[in-house]
């Protein structure tokens, strides 16, 4: 199992985290380990098996479309780092 | 007063010979005297603690109808959102969040007129085995406090053991119940996935977490089990059935109960007083009239690869939410909104964090996904195949929780796949959905407490905590000394 600094940067970007070239070259090795750890299930036969992705049988859970009280957007915006005039505010996207 | 049970608390204030406010006085004052030692608490809110205790006997005085837990003081994993409490996930990402509404478990709790005395440690997201990951502090074992409590829930699991509250909840999504509970001699259940509502829990891995109680004794564990266990339409992997209740079915006779002790959970890198503690505990279960027999899970070798793959894909996902826009954490110098997440994420997330996005994002993207993620979720079918057909000829599993008792503080920590050795006996029951008792069952030659583990059917709770009340009653348990 090889995982080279340029791929670690690039699973970096995909994931919105940032790394020095050292943290770079030590997250390279431990992800070789455990994604070799990994490489083990290589040794079982899934051929045609159904991957699980719930353990507990159940199809989609709906509801009645019906509109209830929600939360007040105060409420929902007092954790925000920054806002203004009842909304998040993020550094400029559009010139 | 605060060794006693929450049963007792229970009968003694609905008895009126104890008041909510001298049981949550008495927490209070345990928690003053051992806490800048044991550290399992991230908040603890003294004066509200006080407050709901005289709302609590107010009630009682006046007559009017209280909670099936009037008065009981308890503590919650820091990753269940308490309205208007801070609830850190203790990570600085998380460091100032104060939720605006009750998780379904805490709200349920606060209707069962339980007393929150505050808020515990936890591995970072519930990342670990040993609570050191934690962006405030390190959580000591009462037992040793050299040793780590385990973890991720090892602030509940502490709290517990150090009688700084008489139970608390934690969640389980490959052993943060059972591991922690097992280090710290306490009883904790993973239940079965869907009995208990995630809403409100802060989401690792969605298909896995499931939230259970760590309690003083198995009695504590089925009550609290009855309070938080049932439907709820907030989360929509809530499983919607009637549940009767589990403190009441507890009988203590097990005679004719099939066991199946898995011999893959017994072998290499098993420590011997662990391994001897288990065998005498199945020699007790036949003493009583239970039948055990040893069986195999063969596949059981491959359950940590997958849980690893999955559980880390979940939690690249969910935690993407963490951007600095809506709570939490904002870097303060950045480029552009895109460095700006960037930037909060790499500040704000610890490295075990990190490591994890990184592994679960590896495997996801374009190219591995067959190759890890559906890999991983085929192998979990032929898992729970395995327990399917064990199941039909076993009533419980009985195995090991962990390898070994308690280890010291930072053995682990710089091998990261050693670490995830810890949770080798716990992580298959997450990956079938399936209920797990555990509770100590014997004292290695330091002292520290030895955890077994009895796993049982999809929704197979009631036979699972009343094998583990006949258990407990031919162990003598041994207080931490504080």
């Amino acid at each position: 199992m090889n995982i080279s600094k340029e791929e670690v940067l690039h699973v970096a970007k995909l994931a919105r985290l940032k790394f020095t070239d050292d943290e770079a070259e030590a997250l390279a090795k431990d992800m070789e380990s455990i994604i070799g750890f990994a490489n083990k299930l290589n040794e079982l036969d899934t051929e045609g098996v159904v991957p699980t992705a719930h353990a507990i049988p159940m199809s989609n859970a709906f509801r009645e479309d019906v509109v209830k009280p929600s939360f007040d957007r105060d409420a929902m915006l007092q954790n925000a780092p920054s806002k203004e005039d009842g909304g998040y505010t993020v550094p400029k996207v559009v010139e | 007063m605060h060794t006693l049970t929450a049963h007792e608390i229970r009968d003694r204030i609905k008895n009126k010979e104890l008041s909510s406010v001298e049981i949550t006085k008495a927490y209070l004052d345990r928690i003053a005297s051992v806490e800048d030692k044991v550290e399992s608490y991230v908040t603890v809110l003294s004066e509200e603690a006080i407050q709901s205790a005289e709302a609590v006997d107010k009630k009682i005085a006046s007559g009017e109808q209280v909670g099936a837990l009037a008065g009981v003081p308890i503590a919650l994993k820091d990753n269940l959102c308490t309205k208007g409490v801070l609830t850190t996930c203790s990570s600085k990402m998380l460091y100032n969040f104060c939720p605006p509404y009750d998780s379904t478990v805490a709200k349920k709790l606060k209707d069962a007129d339980t007393v929150l005395l505050g808020k515990v440690n936890m591995d970072e997201f519930a990342m670990g085995s040993s609570t050191e990951t934690s962006y405030f502090k390190k959580t000591k074992n009462p037992y040793d406090l050299t040793k780590v409590p385990g973890g991720s829930s090892g602030g509940s699991a502490a709290c517990v053991a150090a009688d700084e509250a008489t139970f608390t909840l934690g969640s389980d999504t490959g052993g943060s119940i059972r591991q922690p509970a097992s280090l710290c001699g306490c009883v904790g259940m993973k239940p079965t996935y869907g009995t208990v509502s995630r809403f409100g829990l802060v989401a690792f891995a969605s298909s896995l977490d499931q939230i259970g109680p760590l309690a003083k004794d198995v009695q504590d564990c089925a009550l609290v089990y009855d309070q938080i266990v049932g439907y709820d339409p907030m989360d929509s992997t809530s499983v919607n059935r009637e549940y009767s209740s589990f403190e009441q079915a507890l009988t203590g006779d097990v005679k004719g109960l099939k066991i199946g002790m898995p011999a893959e959970y017994m072998g290499e890198g098993i420590s011997a007083p662990v391994q001897k503690a288990v065998l005498a505990a199945l020699e007790s279960f036949k003493a009583m009239g239970a039948d055990y027999e040893e069986m195999h899970l063969p596949l059981n070798e491959y359950a940590l690869p997958a849980y690893y793959m999955i559980s880390s894909a979940e939690a690249s996902s969910n935690l993407a939410r963490f951007d600095g826009v809506k709570y939490g954490y904002r870097a303060e110098k950045f480029e552009d909104l895109a460095d700006l997440y960037a930037q909060t994420r790499s500040e704000g997330f610890g490295a075990e964090v990190k490591r994890r996005i990184m592994i679960g994002t590896y495997a996801l993207s374009s190219g591995y996904y067959d190759a890890y993620y559906k890999k991983a979720q085929q192998v979990r079918t032929m898992i729970m195949q395995d327990f399917d057909k064990a199941f039909q000829k076993y009533d419980v599993l009985v195995t090991p929780t962990t390898p070994t008792t308690a280890f010291g503080f930072g053995e682990k920590t710089d091998d990261p796949l050693q670490m995830y050795m810890a949770d080798i006996c716990t992580v298959s029951v997450n990956i079938g959905g399936l209920p797990a008792v555990v509770l100590p069952c014997g004292y290695d030659e330091n002292g520290l407490p030895i955890g077994l583990q009895i796993i049982g059917k999809p929704f197979g709770e009631a036979a699972i905590l009343n094998a583990a009340y006949a258990l407990e009653k031919t162990i003598t348990k041994i207080k931490p000394a504080l």
